[in-house]
């Protein structure tokens, strides 16, 4: 008995998930960059209304947020050199499940470099 | 009488059929990895100088951005950014799309929305960077970068 539905074409284990991943940490990115490019339209409205907006992005609701989607652009980031790996490296197909740990561990040590830093400026008040 | 159809020379070379008119998807898949690359290094360093450097994320207000855009260096980092951002997140979304939208009007609808968003975001955010006035007449000076009281 196949554990699989039959005939589905996901394979699981490390390359699909991490194609997942991908997937959906393209659209979170993206979805914020159309609101980000509106917000930052604001300074063409008056440095008043500007403020007010990226005022609320220094609260810790937001702050929280921005910590999700840096970690979403970092997985992005470093899986795509990945992908790119596979797609252009001779060796990257047989690797790439080695290379999904590695972009994990580069994720970590990003990460561990950041959160830090930036939950202090959310909740540290400055 | 109706003739019999042509039979193919068996010694021709097997030629494959073209499904589609141009190399347009081989073009995105160029772009998707190209455009990936460079987006790493000017999205990390937008990320860095915004969120890292100084008071990070507390520290962003108009005089702020007023300091960064009246340096052309960072003009063109972030309308390359936005180009760059606006066409791999489009092609990313429009691939999602064709995978998983079945019913053909769903498709059409996703589509001209994506690309209504895509026109007007990337128009909106090329023109802010092009007439970006830092020290607007009028606003309270404690408000407007220093170059303006230079």
């Amino acid at each position: 008995m196949p554990s699989a539905p039959a005939g589905t074409l996901y394979r699981g284990r490390e390359g699909m998930w991490s194609w997942v991943a991908h997937r959906v940490t393209g659209v979170l990115i993206f979805f914020f960059l159309l609101v980000h490019v509106l917000d930052t339209a604001l300074v063409r409205v008056s440095p008043e209304a500007y403020n007010a907006v990226i005022g609320t992005y220094q609260t810790p609701v937001m702050g929280l947020g921005e910590a999700g989607l840096v970690a979403a652009i970092v997985f992005h980031a470093f899986n795509g050199i990945r992908i790119i790996l596979v797609d252009f490296w001779a060796k990257g197909p047989k690797y790439q499940r080695v290379m999904l740990w590695v972009v994990l561990g580069l994720f970590v040590v990003t990460m561990a470099g950041f959160l830090p830093r930036h939950l202090m400026h959310v909740f540290g008040g400055n | 009488m109706s003739s019999a159809p042509a039979i193919a020379n068996p010694r021709d070379s097997y030629k494959r059929q073209k499904s589609t008119r141009s190399n347009f998807e081989l073009y995105g898949w160029v772009f998707m990895r190209a455009s990936g690359a460079v987006l790493l290094v000017l999205v990390f360093g937008h990320l860095f100088v915004n969120l890292m450097v100084g008071d990070g994320v507390n520290a962003i207000d108009f005089a702020f951005v007023g300091g960064k855009w009246t340096s052309p260096f960072w003009q063109v980092w972030d309308l390359l950014m936005l180009w760059l951002a606006m066409i791999h997140g489009t092609n990313g979304v429009r691939t999602i799309i064709n995978d998983y939208a079945e019913r053909p009007m769903v498709r059409l609808w996703l589509k001209i929305s994506l690309y209504v968003a895509f026109v007007v975001v990337t128009v909106l955010g090329t023109l802010v960077v092009f007439t970006f006035e830092p020290c607007p007449v009028g606003s309270p000076a404690d408000l407007l970068p220093s170059i303006c009281f230079d």
